[in-house]
């Protein structure tokens, strides 16, 4: 028996096998599968055609909830309409920021295509903020590495100056007069010491009535003083934070300066290669776990029940057979994804925001030759109430070709004129080389989802950090979940080999 | 004896079900599964390789099924100096599958990248075979990369086709042209817990 076996190993290739005592399978044509009764008429059946989540749009929420999600046993299936990781908040090589922005072919001077990663969206990341606790919850941390942030900046009376980073800078900086620096030093020791649950730290001040405002005037403030400490260490985007309880902004300037003693140079980090890794980080962490991913799959509709509920997806793709496009459908029990993919009853506006993306072939002005920086222009410094952000990098994070840096200037419209609202930054550029304008409409969902099923994102805000992009998420992974999500760091989950 | 230890990335490509999981599992565990799971479940497996003056340790990863679709993230190419390019010794759509790959990786993929392609599945009876060895190694040739016959299932050049690729990377650890950053590590259980 054993050399009959060997015997026919050795047969060419052309010969039948044994006959085996099994029936022979029909010939050629595989039998038709069987079309599940809610495949819509015209339609084949997408990937596994059911789920427990199908979720639209690959940028960075709906990728860490797809990773979380299947890391909880969930199926998911998640698509994007077009070529690439990251959706609004991609980082595009040159060709795909070239076509993005219908600009023709990008010109020899800038390099390799593969030497871009230029981030849609400008934000940094805080050190200590709650985009670090998610990345090391789910130990996506383990896929990226990160570069800290030179320095942030701060305009002053039309000058850039340096938020200190250290008591020497403080002691230092021209941003204060010698007793203010006093004031400001007895400010933050109270901020460094103040417990929201230890009474002994509150120096009988209640920040949950007292405002930001008066709390600055106790420790003798002044304005300007006010102004650089809400918008270029709370990151508050406006003023209005001035009359509202103090709370919230103290602990954002907790957070600032626990990012800023962890790393020294700024309270930013920023990873290699640009954001866009932080999607596909948890995209991966996804597919580990056995989420299937699409991209290039045009999501035409998500569809409804009769009672108004999503019980799936439409979608035009590539047919994996055939090479063709075709339409597909896909069923589960929720639909989670970025505002651009579902009916308009479902989203509404919160306003806009215009952004720059700017090549340069030399750092920022006034920054000290900064590599990668911040600056950021108190909307009040110009005449207006938002922000003015200038985010600039460099080949030290692999984001552009080695001499080339990318400044993005950003902030939330206010007028009908939004490209004129970016001037205040782009002034502070010095020679641009290439230029792309954008402005984007900002959404948030109209409904919680819980009766329509579908979990929407909002987009992304004009801030230059990601803080409120993960209470975005958090309330969306409530909504879907029913639960809060515990960001405490989990060891034991998913160890290596 | 064992001399330095040199890391490097390396990506296992190809088409679905063609055995790039049993490669790795065969390679690192020494374990064989008929019905392996589509994807290992973890991050990446490390394993290591003896060769005269040093070890090389690798840092495998796997596709984790994203090559279905064909929606592998630029994150997984980028950093790589090794890849293997799976096929399927009796599916010749793999074979071509295979040969896209490679074009790809020479697209996406680091410059200087050391490719392997292997044809796995060596095990199974020659009748069943569609790809010819003299093929295959011609285009390993033409295209300057390895080129091995392979069967997670019996063990047959798994262990070589890493060795083979461990002694073309490079001696040094090469100058990094490219800017490198720190990777974040759980804040120590200590005074604030704010961070």
């Amino acid at each position: 028996m054993a050399d009959f076996e060997e015997k026919l190993a050795d047969t060419p290739a052309e010969a039948e096998p044994a006959p085996s005592s099994e029936p022979e399978p029909e010939p050629e044509k595989e039998p038709e599968p069987e079309k599940p009764s809610w495949l819509p008429e015209g339609c084949n059946q997408l990937a596994d055609g059911e789920y427990d989540a199908i979720v639209l749009g690959t940028g960075l929420k709906e990728c860490i909830m797809s990773g979380l999600l299947s890391t909880q046993g969930l199926k998911v299936l998640h698509l994007d309409r077009y070529n690439y990781y990251g959706a609004e908040c991609a980082s595009l090589n040159l060709s795909n920021l070239y076509s993005k922005f219908q600009a023709g072919d990008p010109p020899q001077y800038l390099g390799s295509n593969r030497d871009y990663n230029v981030d849609l969206i400008p934000k940094f990341i805080m050190a200590c903020g709650n985009l670090t606790k998610m990345l090391l919850h789910t130990k996506v941390t383990r896929y990226l590495e990160f570069k800290s942030i030179d320095a942030s900046f701060v305009v002053q009376n039309n000058k850039v100056l340096k938020v200190p980073a250290t008591p020497q800078e403080a002691l230092s900086s021209s941003l204060m007069g010698i007793f203010e620096k006093r004031r400001f030093r007895s400010f933050l020791i109270y901020i460094n010491e103040y417990n929201p649950s230890d009474p002994t730290t509150f120096k009988n001040k209640d920040l949950t009535s007292m405002t930001m405002r008066q709390l600055y005037v106790s420790f003798g403030l002044c304005d300007a003083t006010h102004e650089f400490i809400s918008h270029a260490m709370c990151l508050e985007l406006n003023n209005d934070h001035l009359d509202s309880p103090a709370l919230p902004t103290v602990l954002r300037l907790q957070t600032y300066c626990t990012s800023l003693e962890t790393y020294g140079k700024s309270p930013y980090i920023y990873p290699m290669y640009g954001l866009g890794g932080l999607p596909e980080g948890f995209s991966r962490l996804c597919a580990i776990h056995g989420g299937t991913f699409m991209l290039n799959a045009d999501v035409k509709e998500v569809m409804f029940d009769d009672d108004g509920a999503a019980w799936g997806v439409k979608v035009d793709v590539d047919d994996m057979q055939t090479g063709k496009r075709e339409l597909q459908c896909a069923k589960a029990t929720m639909v989670i994804g970025d505002p651009s993919y579902f009916p308009s009853s479902k989203i509404r506006s919160t306003g806009q925001v215009v952004r720059s993306i700017c090549f340069l072939n030399h750092p920022l002005p006034s920054t000290n030759n900064s590599e990668s920086c911040q600056i950021i222009i108190p909307g009040p410094q110009v005449g207006r109430k938002n922000d003015v952000f200038v985010c600039c990098l460099s080949s030290q994070q692999n984001v552009v070709a080695k001499g080339i840096y990318v400044a993005i200037v950003s902030t939330k419209v206010e007028t009908s004129d939004p490209a004129k609202e970016l001037i205040p930054g782009l002034r502070l550029l010095g020679q641009i080389l290439q230029r792309f304008d954008s402005v984007s409409e900002c959404y948030e969902p109209t409904g919680d989802g819980l009766s329509d099923r579908c979990f929407i994102s909002s987009s992304f805000d004009g801030t230059s950090h990601f803080e409120a992009d993960c209470d975005d998420l958090l309330s969306l992974y409530k909504r879907v979940t029913g639960e809060e999500l515990d960001m405490n760091i989990d060891t034991s989950l998913e160890p290596d080999y | 004896m064992s001399g330095s230890v040199r890391h490097f990335k390396l990506v296992l490509l190809g088409d679905t079900a063609v055995g790039k999981s049993c490669l790795v599992v065969r390679f690192v565990r020494d374990e064989f599964f008929e019905f392996q799971e589509p994807t290992i479940g973890a991050a990446f497996l490390t394993q290591s390789v003896q060769l005269d003056s040093s070890v090389v340790k690798f840092e495998i990863w796997d596709t984790a099924g994203q090559e279905r679709y064909r929606s592998l993230a630029p994150m997984y190419y980028r950093g790589a100096s090794a890849a293997i390019v799976v096929f399927d010794l009796s599916n010749k759509e793999s074979y071509n599958g295979a040969k896209s790959w490679v074009k790809e990786l020479m697209r996406r993929g680091d410059p200087n990248v050391v490719i392997a392609l292997a044809g796995n599945k060596a095990d199974l009876p020659a009748s069943q075979r569609k790809v010819e060895t003299e093929e295959a190694q011609a285009y390993a040739e033409e295209n300057n990369i390895l080129y091995l016959e392979t069967s997670a299932k019996n063990a047959s050049n798994v262990k070589n086709l890493f060795v083979e690729i461990a002694k073309k990377l490079p001696q040094q650890a090469m100058q990094q042209e490219r800017e490198q950053g720190f990777t974040i590590s759980p804040p120590k259980q200590e005074k604030k817990s704010c961070c």
